[in-house]
């Protein structure tokens, strides 16, 4: 991969529905309700039922490991959970975008990875960074 | 109520082990949307270097958090787990985990203070085999909102 500081990867948009949150729920284990009941959202003072930040995290990190094509090289990655993504009850959902572009080029072969990932215009995930290892 | 920063470095006992399956791996990867098939399909993985499906890298919360809730059990850490959302998550892959590793969970409190009413706790989870081979470093803040 030819890369320089300003690469940008290809910009990914996921969508996100209700049906997506109730199965990640079960994959993950994270049963809380505001992921997937009205009511309990809007009792805590949400506009209504929000998806899992590790869900954004995880969809982010797809952006990354398609564009290196191999998951096992990203060997660092974290986020800061901003704002909620609210995913209303409809067959649309919410869409996530993720824009992310090389920030560094590390020791070793290493990348820096900065993700610029957003939903409805509003940046939910802020400091999101990941480090990918050379092959 | 404020976070005691005597809470630092405090350290619990090892969780039991989370046995690793390819089958959780499988439905990880498609709760995600991810296609890959070095998360399903062994001989894929192995073509890549794996000796066996690894896991995608944010499957390693399904182990981690869970083990980090040992410390909102501590009756000295004042957190109002109603008021706790998730703030912050790092992931540092020593290697990928796949399927069959056997992993023990051992959690550490990196930091713990209070901001603008808010209390911030940092929990590091080191995710090792049962042999002690390290595997991932997940470390979580948690936020626990002001009343």
């Amino acid at each position: 991969m030819d890369l320089a500081v300003g690469t940008e990867l290809p910009e990914q948009t996921y969508r996100v529905t209700r049906a997506d949150l109730v199965r990640y729920a079960g994959a993950s284990g994270d049963f809380n309700p505001i992921h997937w009941n009205d009511r309990t959202a809007t009792s805590v003072g949400l506009p209504g039922v929000i998806a899992h930040g590790m869900f954004t995290m995880a969809l982010a990190g797809r952006a990354v490991t398609d564009w290196t094509g191999n998951p096992g090289a990203l060997v660092e990655y974290q986020v800061r959970f901003g704002r909620p993504v609210v995913v209303p009850d409809d067959d649309e959902g919410a869409e996530v975008t993720v824009h992310g572009k090389v920030g560094a080029l590390l020791d070793d072969g290493r990348v820096r990875v900065d993700l610029t990932v957003t939903s409805d215009g509003e940046k939910v995930l802020s400091l999101a960074r990941a480090i990918v290892a050379p092959a | 109520m404020a976070l005691d920063r005597e809470l630092v470095g405090r350290s619990y006992p090892p969780s039991a082990v989370f046995e690793v399956g390819r089958a959780k791996l499988a439905e990880f990867a498609s709760a995600i949307g991810d296609s890959s098939p070095v998360y399903r399909d062994a001989d894929a993985a192995r073509a890549a270097g794996h000796p066996d499906v690894i896991a995608p890298p944010t499957f390693a919360i399904a182990v981690s958090l869970e083990a980090a809730m040992v410390v909102l059990d501590d009756p000295d850490v004042a957190l109002d787990y109603s008021r706790v959302v998730h703030g912050e998550q790092r992931f540092v892959h020593h290697r990928p985990i796949r399927a069959g590793d056997r992993l023990v969970a051992t959690t550490t409190i990196d930091a713990a203070r209070t901001v603008a009413g808010n209390d911030l706790l940092t929990a590091r989870v080191d995710l090792t085999t049962e042999d002690g081979e390290p595997v991932c470093t997940a470390t979580s803040m948690l936020v626990a909102r002001g009343a």
